[in-house]
């Protein structure tokens, strides 16, 4: 892609994140954080993109790392994240 | 690796990219956020599909074992992290996502595939690496200081505001100087990285326990535009995309935290507070007289009460008492109270922590109220019980333009008919003030720990009723 299309991706993914996340109630903070550093944890795909290329012992070092951490946020990220969400009932007598 | 024109290659990653937006929509409500997070992880599932297909050519085997160790430690941790240590596990992924997104920003300096000429793209990759490197060690310390590892009281060292300012001049001048196209060498890069990580440790050293939710809602954020720098580096729309939303929300959290403490984001950064200005503040409360009760006047106060609303504060999770005060609720419930919880958002360590923990000991979702929906409640409530919150309860933040907290939005718990607080002893909270709460007529405390307090009420209304 060429560099006007990604800053325009860009620009407009802020403007959708700001009206979605401004929509999630005080409530759902700590998952909305847990789970959005698992969305932050896409670099997991630029990880395997550069590990793919890597040639070297220190070049497949520093891939793997990124892949490792990356992974960790993605899968860490979103198990807690169900962990907690499952925890939110309702209440259960009517009153 | 199988041959996947790029058009093809960026629909699937807008599907997956769609996915997360869905997913995050989705956090709107308690009853659909779990299915939300879920939508969110298929699309990741999607992309490193996606990605492994498409590329990976060579080294799939460290590509597997990078997935299974990184997978295995992401098991581990969230499936045994108590929820009290939620922050301490959200900062450390924080800084493992800064860490991911820097060395693939470096890498691609280290091993360029053409000779990089593009402005952009170096500047992407310098922004990349110092931001990431930041939020790696930032994150590290933040980890350090909610875990108990590094102390938690801020650590001023001389100068430091001004050390910090020099810091950051010099990370935006190499930044700067990376962009050049054929002038950057490799000690560029490394003076850069090394720079970086010092930033992280120093901003965040001198940062006190207190203002720690601010920070990790801040570091969350980076970590999110790292990912987005990198995406540029890749030329890669999922990772900007996905990057962005990430920095937004971050961004939006931290503005949530410092309206609530009513701070700035410079004055959290630069301030300290809790060790200089903190500790001038306080005055001796010899003179003035709290009324003390114990836990059968309590029982009987809650007994005949028709409506009660709990403040809790992060003494309340220290005690572990969420079971104990759901239990009694439970009590007051069947004896037909309406029974709310008041939230002030810093009551936790993190945005919303509060809200987890309370949810933990199946208190439902519904009874939990924000500032805004609460404060207009306390005129008509009977009995307002405090557990171990103090500073967010304080009415000079109304009232008192002399105060530290003068401004900062507050519980009105002051204006409900009758108040008990139940507190260890009578020291100050984290911005070492007194809270006139605390001498009002209305006001009576219960001393002593918050989980056998809590106990001793819920056993004498329990004997109260058998006689």
């Amino acid at each position: 892609m060429d560099l006007l299309s990604l800053i325009i991706i860009f620009a407009l993914a802020l403007f959708i994140g700001y009206e979605v996340i401004t929509k999630v109630p005080s409530t759902l903070h700590t998952p909305l954080m847990s789970g959005s550093n698992a969305i932050s944890g896409i670099v997991i795909v630029g990880a395997i993109i550069i590990a793919s290329n890597a040639d070297g012992i220190l070049a497949i070092i520093l891939s793997v790392v990124a892949i490792v951490l990356a992974t960790i946020n993605v899968i860490g990220g979103f198990m807690v994240t169900d962990r907690m969400l499952a925890m939110f009932k309702k209440r259960r007598n009517k009153d | 690796m199988i041959e996947i024109s790029s058009n093809i290659e960026n629909i699937v990653y807008l599907f997956s990219a769609s996915l997360f937006i869905i997913g995050l929509k989705r956090l709107a409500s308690p009853n659909t956020a779990r299915n939300g997070n879920r939508l969110a992880s298929l699309g990741m599932l999607i992309a490193i599909v996606l990605t492994i297909l498409k590329y990976t050519d060579n080294n799939i085997e460290w590509i597997i074992i990078g997935i299974f160790i990184g997978g295995l430690l992401g098991i581990v941790l969230s499936k045994y992290v108590q929820m009290t240590a939620i922050p301490q596990l959200v900062a450390i992924f924080n800084g493992f996502g800064g860490g991911a997104s820097a060395l693939v920003a470096i890498y691609e300096i280290l091993y360029p595939r053409e000779t990089i000429t593009s402005i952009f793209v170096l500047g992407a990759i310098a922004f990349s690496t110092a931001l990431g490197s930041m939020t790696l060690t930032g994150s590290s310390i933040a980890f350090g200081k909610l875990q108990g590892i590094v102390p938690t009281r801020p650590i001023l060292f001389p100068l430091r505001n001004y050390l910090n300012f020099l810091l950051l001049i010099l990370i935006v001048f190499f930044v700067i100087v990376m962009t050049i196209p054929n002038f950057s060498s490799l000690n560029i890069l490394y003076i850069l990285i090394v720079l970086s990580l010092l930033a992280g440790i120093l901003i965040v050293i001198p940062i006190g326990g207190a203002d720690m939710p601010v920070i990790i809602a801040l570091l969350n954020s980076y970590s999110g535009i790292a990912g987005a720098g990198a995406g540029f580096v890749l030329n890669n729309p999922v990772l900007i995309i996905s990057g962005s939303l990430v920095g937004a929300s971050g961004l939006i959290l931290t503005r949530i935290m410092t309206k609530a403490m009513n701070r700035s984001l410079a004055n959290v950064i630069f301030g300290g507070l809790g060790s200089e200005d903190g500790s001038k503040q306080t005055t001796t409360n010899e003179n003035k007289l709290v009324k003390s009760l114990n836990t059968e006047d309590a029982a009987m106060i809650l007994m005949y009460a028709e409506s009660v609303i709990f403040v809790p504060g992060y003494g309340l999770a220290v005690a572990q008492a969420q079971h104990q005060i759901n239990e009694l609720a439970n009590i007051l419930k069947n004896k037909g109270a309406d029974i709310k919880y008041a939230i002030h958002p810093v009551a936790g360590r993190m945005p919303g922590h509060m809200n987890v923990l309370l949810a933990e000991a199946n208190i439902p979702y519904d009874e939990l109220k924000d500032l805004d929906e609460i404060n207009s409640e306390f005129d008509s409530t009977d009995v307002a019980v405090v557990v171990g919150a103090n500073d967010v309860t304080n009415p000079s933040a109304r009232t008192d333009p002399n105060s530290p907290i003068y401004g900062m939005p507050i519980l009105n718990v002051d204006k409900a008919k009758s108040v008990i607080v139940l507190k260890r002893s009578m020291a100050s909270g984290f911005a070492g003030i007194e809270n006139e709460l605390f001498f009002l007529d209305k006001t009576s405390i219960l001393f002593g720990d918050a989980k056998d307090s809590i106990e001793g009420i819920t056993r004498e209304i329990k004997n109260l009723d058998n006689i």
